[in-house]
C-alpha cells in the first residue's frame, strides 16, 4: 500500500493568519464604537471607504502580480490595514484623502515590498504620514466630541456627512475643533492649570480630555483582549506606555507654562492606546524577540513624547512607529535570546568561531 | 517534593492517549516473513553473519556489530534466512538499505539463553558487553547503541542517572503501558544500568503527570529503593533529553556536548526494560512495545511486536481501513515521519504506528506568508527565533543561521505546530542543517586539496632548485675542462672511473633486476587480462592495441630474464 509522504509535525493547531487578523478586527470594535459615538458618522464613512479601497487595491495588485487573489484576501491583512487607517484619519475628511492614504498603504508600503510579511514599515502608518504631510489642514481638523457641541448643534447625520465627504460641503461651525494635544501645543505661556480651566475639553473631562479619554480606554480594552487571546505579547505595548508615562512624569515639572502635560493626559490622548495595542504590535514591521520588542516599544514611546512635547506635530504615533520600524533590524541584531545550552546571547551577525 | 524547573516554550497538542490504553499489551501472530534492516540505530551498519538458506533459531545473532558505534541484529523468531538484499527501510527519506529477511518456521525455537541474575558479580565492562551483544539500542526514538552510551559515560564520573519515561508525544503509550504492566522489571533494568555506571549518586525517573497509573506502579516498584519517581507537568516536548534534564535538575547541557559532560546519563524506560531482559534473562532485543493507533485502525492498542514485523501485518491485525487513513506515520504526530509504504518493517526505534483518519490529521492547508507573529518563538523550547531562522533559511544565509543557533534546534516541531501560516518550518531547518554540513565538508576537503597542492608545489620547487644547482656545477666543470690542458687520455680515464663508481655491486644489480622482472610479469598479466576483455567486447582496433601491448610486455619480461641470467653467471 502506498501512502502520502508529508513532513513532520503532522499535528497542527487549528489557527490561521486570517483568524488572527479577524481577532484584531474584533478587538477594534470597542474603539470604533466609542469613536463613532464621540465624533459621529464620519468615522464609519472613513472606515468603509478605507476598507473598500484597501481590498480593491490589494486585489488589483495581486492580479498584476499573478498571485491567487482569493487566498491572499482571505488572510484579512488588507482589511486590517483599511480598518486601522479608517480609525486614525479625522472624520469628515474628503473621500479622496482616505483613498489616497489607503492605496498608498497597500500598493506602495505593502505590495511593492513583496506583500504580506515583507514590508519593513507599518503600511497603515505610511499611508497616514503621506496624507498628514501632504494635506496638513484636512488632517489636523478634528470633530468636536459630542458632549462639547454648542447648544442646538449636533454632529451631521449620515446623509449630511456623505455630502461633506463626497461633495465637499463644509460642516457647520462648532462641529470641528481642537483635540487635547492640539490645545497643549498651542497654549504656550499658560500654566497647565490655566489651560485646564479655560477649556471645556479639560474642565469637563473625567480624567484626561473629553471624548478622547474614553476612546483610549476603549482601545485599551480591545488591546487587553488581544493580549489575553495571546495574539501578541505584552512587551511592545507595555514598554511604549511605560516609557511615555515615565517621560511625561520626568518633564511634567509641576504644571508650569512649559509643561508638556501630565502622564495621564499623554496616556489617554490622541493615538496613545490605539498605537500601543494596534500599531506597535504589528509583528511584521516590529522587532522579533520579546526583549527586542521591549526596546522597540520603549523607543516608540520615547519618540512619541519627544515629538509631542518639542516637535511641531501635536501627535506623533505614526512618525514614532515609522522611526521604530527603521530601528527594528538594528534592535534585532542585539536582542537574540540566549539559546538553551549557551552561556550568553549572541549577536545576529556573530560569526561561527573557526574550529 | 523535588524542585522542578520550567522550560521555556512548549505546546499542548491534544494527547489522544486514552484510545490505545483501553487494552493491555497484546501479541500478534507471527508474520510469515520478517525484514531486519542492518541499520536500526545511530552508527555503522551491522555485518551479516549468516547466508541465504541458513536455518536460524529465535534470538540467534544474524548480523554482528561493525565497530564501537554499532549494534548486532538477532533473529526475532526461528526460521530460514530467505534474502539478504536492499529493501525500503523506515527512514524519513524513504531510502533503501541492506536487510536480512527471515522466513518464519512458526516453531519459535529459542537459542540457549545465558541468564546473569547475579550480574553484580560481573564487572561493569562485562555487563556492558552483554548489553552490546544483545543489540540493545535506545528505544525512545533516536536509537543510540546503549552499551556505547554507557561505556562513553563510564569515562566520566556520572552523578545522576535519569530514566526518561516522559513520553510527551501525543498518541504514543508504549512506555506508559510497559510501566503499568512491568514496572518491576524496569526497576531491575535501572539497577543493571546503575551497576554499569558505578552507582550514580541519584537516580531519577521523569514521567509526565498525565500517566497516574504508571506513576503509581513505578512508586510501588521503587518502594525499597533509592530511585526517585518525579512527576513533571505535561507539556510537549518535555521528553526531549535536554528538556528533561533541565526540568529535573535545572542544568543545561552546553551546546554541542553530551549529558555525560555534565555528569548525567539519560536512558529511556523501555531501554531499561530491554537491558534487564538482555542481562538478567539473557534475551537479545528482538521485540519491543509499539503503539498501533489512529482513527483508521479498528483496534487501538499496544503490542509486543517482533522487530522486523512488516507494518502491513500490524495494520491487518488491527482492522485497518485504507480509505479512512490520511497518512501513515512511524512515531508520533509531532516528530514521526510518514511512511511511503506499509511494506517496510517495525525496527528497534518504532515507538508507534499511527494511522490517523482524515478528520484527525487533515490535509495541510496552503502555506501563507510569515507575518513574524512570534507564536513560534513563544513555543520554542530552546529559545530560538524560528521566524528569523525561516527567513534566513529561505535566503540560505548560513552565517546568520548559525549565529541564530540553528544547530541547537531539536526539531521538535512545536514552532510548526503553532504556525498560523502553515509553514513547514522544521523541514526548512532540516534542509538548512544538511546544506551547512555539506558546505562545511566541502570546505574541509577543499582545504585538504589546497594543502596537497601547496605541498606538491613546494616539492617541485625544491627539485627544480636541486636541478639548477647540478646544472650550474656541470656548467662550471665543462668550462674547466675546456680551459684546462689535460690530454684526451686523461678525460677517458676519468670517465671510466666515474662509470665504475656508478656501477653497483652484483648483488645490488641482481636485486634490481629481480624487481624489474616481477613488475614486468605483473604488467604482462594485466595486459593479458585486458586482451581477454577486449576480445570479448572491444572493437577490432582495441583488440589489436591490447595484443600489441601484451607482446611488448612479453618482450620486456624475456629481456629482463636474459639480463638477470647474465648477472647470475
Amino acid at each position: 500500500m502506498a501512502f502520502k509522504q508529508i513532513t513532520s509535525p503532522h499535528e497542527h493547531k487549528r489557527q490561521s493568519t486570517g483568524r488572527i487578523m479577524q481577532l484584531v478586527l474584533i478587538a477594534t470594535l470597542p474603539g470604533l464604537l466609542v469613536l463613532s459615538y464621540q465624533f459621529g458618522w464620519g468615522i464609519l464613512i472613513n472606515l468603509f471607504l478605507a476598507v473598500f479601497a484597501a481590498i480593491s487595491a490589494e486585489a488589483l495588485i495581486l492580479k498584476i502580480r499573478q498571485r491567487p487573489i482569493g487566498l491572499y484576501l482571505r488572510d484579512y491583512s488588507a482589511v486590517v490595514t483599511g480598518v486601522l487607517l479608517g480609525l486614525s484619519l479625522p472624520p469628515l475628511v474628503p473621500w479622496w484623502l482616505v483613498v489616497v492614504a489607503t492605496v498608498f498603504s497597500i500598493v506602495i508600503a505593502k505590495q511593492l515590498y513583496g506583500g504580506l510579511g515583507s514590508n519593513p514599515f507599518n503600511p497603515a502608518m505610511v499611508g497616514y504620514v503621506v496624507v498628514l504631510i501632504s494635506f496638513p489642514i484636512e488632517m489636523t481638523t478634528w470633530v468636536t466630541p459630542v458632549s462639547l457641541l454648542p447648544e442646538g448643534i449636533s454632529h451631521p447625520g449620515l446623509f449630511e456627512s456623505l455630502t461633506i465627504v463626497f461633495a465637499g460641503f463644509s460642516p457647520l461651525d462648532g462641529v470641528t475643533g481642537a483635540t487635547p494635544l492640539d490645545l497643549f501645543k498651542h497654549s504656550d505661556g499658560l500654566l497647565v492649570d490655566q489651560i485646564y480651566q479655560n477649556n471645556t475639553l479639560f474642565s469637563s473631562a473625567s480624567f484626561a480630555g473629553v471624548g478622547w479619554e474614553w476612546v483610549n480606554v476603549a482601545f485599551l480594552l480591545g488591546g487587553l483582549g488581544l493580549l489575553k487571546a495571546r495574539i501578541f505579547t505584552w512587551h511592545g505595548p507595555v514598554a511604549m506606555l511605560v516609557t511615555l508615562a515615565t517621560m511625561s512624569m520626568l518633564f511634567w515639572d509641576g504644571g508650569s507654562s512649559n509643561s508638556p502635560g501630565s502622564p495621564l493626559m499623554h496616556l489617554f490622548s490622541g493615538a496613545a492606546m490605539f498605537g500601543a495595542f494596534f500599531i506597535v504590535t504589528d509583528p511584521v514591521s516590529s522587532a522579533v524577540s520579546n526583549r527586542g520588542r521591549l526596546f522597540y516599544g520603549a523607543l516608540i514611546g520615547l519618540l512619541v513624547y519627544v515629538i509631542r512635547a518639542w516637535g511641531s506635530y501635536p501627535d506623533a504615533v505614526a512618525f514614532a512607529v515609522l522611526l521604530g520600524n527603521f530601528a527594528a533590524p538594528f534592535i534585532d541584531n542585539y536582542t537574540v535570546p540566549r539559546t538553551y545550552g549557551h552561556n550568553q546571547r549572541r549577536k545576529a551577525t556573530a560569526k561561527e568561531e573557526d574550529e | 517534593m523535588r524542585q522542578l524547573w520550567e522550560t521555556p516554550g512548549g505546546v499542548h497538542p491534544p494527547e489522544n492517549k486514552v484510545q490505545s490504553l483501553k487494552l493491555g499489551i497484546g501479541h500478534l501472530t507471527i508474520p510469515q516473513k520478517l525484514i531486519l534492516p542492518l541499520v536500526q540505530h545511530i552508527g555503522d551498519a551491522a555485518i551479516p553473519c549468516v547466508a541465504i538458506g541458513d536455518v536460524v533459531l529465535k534470538g540467534q545473532k544474524i548480523a554482528s556489530a561493525s565497530g564501537d558505534l554499532s549494534a548486532p541484529v538477532h533473529a526475532p523468531t526461528s526460521g530460514v534466512i530467505s534474502a539478504i538484499e536492499d529493501r525500503p527501510v523506515a527512514h524519513p527519506s524513504g531510502m533503501s538499505a541492506l536487510c536480512i529477511e527471515v522466513t518464519s518456521d512458526g516453531e519459535e525455537h529459542w537459542i540457549d539463553l545465558h541468564c546473569h541474575a547475579e550480574y553484580k558479580q560481573l564487572s561493569p565492562q562485562e555487563v556492558s558487553h552483554l548489553i552490546a551483544d544483545a543489540g540493545v539500542t535506545g528505544l525512545g526514538g533516536a536509537g543510540f547503541p546503549s552499551a556505547a552510551k554507557l561505556d562513553n559515560s563510564r569515562t566520566r564520573s556520572i552523578d545522576t542517572l535519569i530514566i526518561n519515561a516522559t513520553e510527551c508525544e501525543p498518541y504514543i503509550t508504549a512506555d506508559d503501558i510497559l510501566i503499568r504492566e512491568r514496572a518491576a522489571e524496569i526497576i531491575q533494568g535501572i539497577d543493571v544500568i546503575s551497576h554499569v555506571l558505578d552507582m550514580p549518586r541519584r537516580v531519577l525517573i521523569g514521567i509526565e503527570n498525565n500517566k497516574p497509573e504508571a506513576i503509581d506502579a513505578l512508586r510501588e516498584a521503587c518502594k525499597s529503593t533509592a530511585i526517585e519517581v518525579v512527576a513533571i507537568p505535561t507539556k510537549y516536548p518535555s521528553g526531549g533529553e535536554k528538556q528533561l534534564i533541565y526540568i529535573l535538575t535545572g542544568q543545561e547541557i552546553p551546546s554541542g556536548q553530551l549529558p555525560s559532560d555534565i555528569g548525567m546519563v539519560c536512558v529511556n524506560s523501555g531501554t531499561a526494560f530491554a537491558i534487564k531482559r538482555a542481562v538478567i534473562d539473557g534475551q537479545p532485543l528482538i521485540s519491543r512495545i509499539t503503539t498501533v493507533t489512529g482513527g483508521a485502525c479498528g483496534i487501538n492498542r499496544n503490542y509486543e511486536v517482533l522487530i522486523g514485523t512488516p507494518v502491513s501485518h500490524l495494520l491487518k491485525e488491527n482492522k485497518f481501513i485504507r480509505k479512512n487513513c490520511s497518512r501513515l506515520i512511524m512515531g508520533g504526530p509531532m516528530m514521526g515521519f510518514s511512511l511511503s509504504s506499509s511494506d517496510l518493517s517495525v525496527v528497534k526505534t518504532t515507538t508507534c504506528i499511527l494511522a490517523p483518519s482524515h478528520s484527525e490529521i487533515p490535509e495541510e492547508d496552503p502555506q501563507q506568508p510569515c507575518i513574524r507573529c512570534g507564536l513560534c518563538a513563544e513555543a520554542c523550547p530552546a529559545s530560538l527565533l524560528p521566524q528569523q531562522l525561516y527567513w534566513y533559511a529561505q535566503s540560505e544565509d548560513h552565517e546568520r543561521l548559525q549565529a541564530h543557533n540553528l544547530f541547537d534546534c531539536i526539531e521538535c516541531g512545536a514552532c510548526s505546530y503553532v504556525c498560523p501560516s502553515n509553514i513547514p518550518l522544521v523541514q526548512y531547518y532540516r534542509s538548512s542543517k544538511g546544506n551547512i554540513i555539506n558546505s562545511r565538508n566541502t570546505k574541509i576537503s577543499a582545504a585538504k586539496a589546497r594543502e596537497r597542492f601547496e605541498f606538491r608545489q613546494v616539492r617541485l620547487d625544491k627539485a627544480e632548485q636541486a636541478r639548477e644547482v647540478k646544472r650550474k656545477a656541470r656548467r662550471i666543470a665543462t668550462e674547466k675542462a675546456k680551459t684546462s690542458n689535460s690530454s684526451a687520455a686523461d678525460i677517458i680515464n676519468a670517465a671510466n672511473l666515474r662509470a665504475k663508481a656508478r656501477q653497483a655491486s652484483p648483488d645490488q644489480q641482481k636485486a634490481k633486476l629481480e624487481r624489474t622482472l616481477m613488475a614486468a610479469k605483473m604488467r604482462l598479466e594485466e595486459a593479458q587480462e585486458r586482451l581477454v576483455e577486449a576480445n570479448k567486447s572491444g572493437s577490432a582496433e582495441q583488440q589489436a592495441q591490447q595484443h600489441a601491448s601484451v607482446e611488448g610486455a612479453r618482450q620486456k619480461v624475456e629481456q629482463t630474464k636474459r639480463r638477470l641470467e647474465k648477472v647470475i653467471k
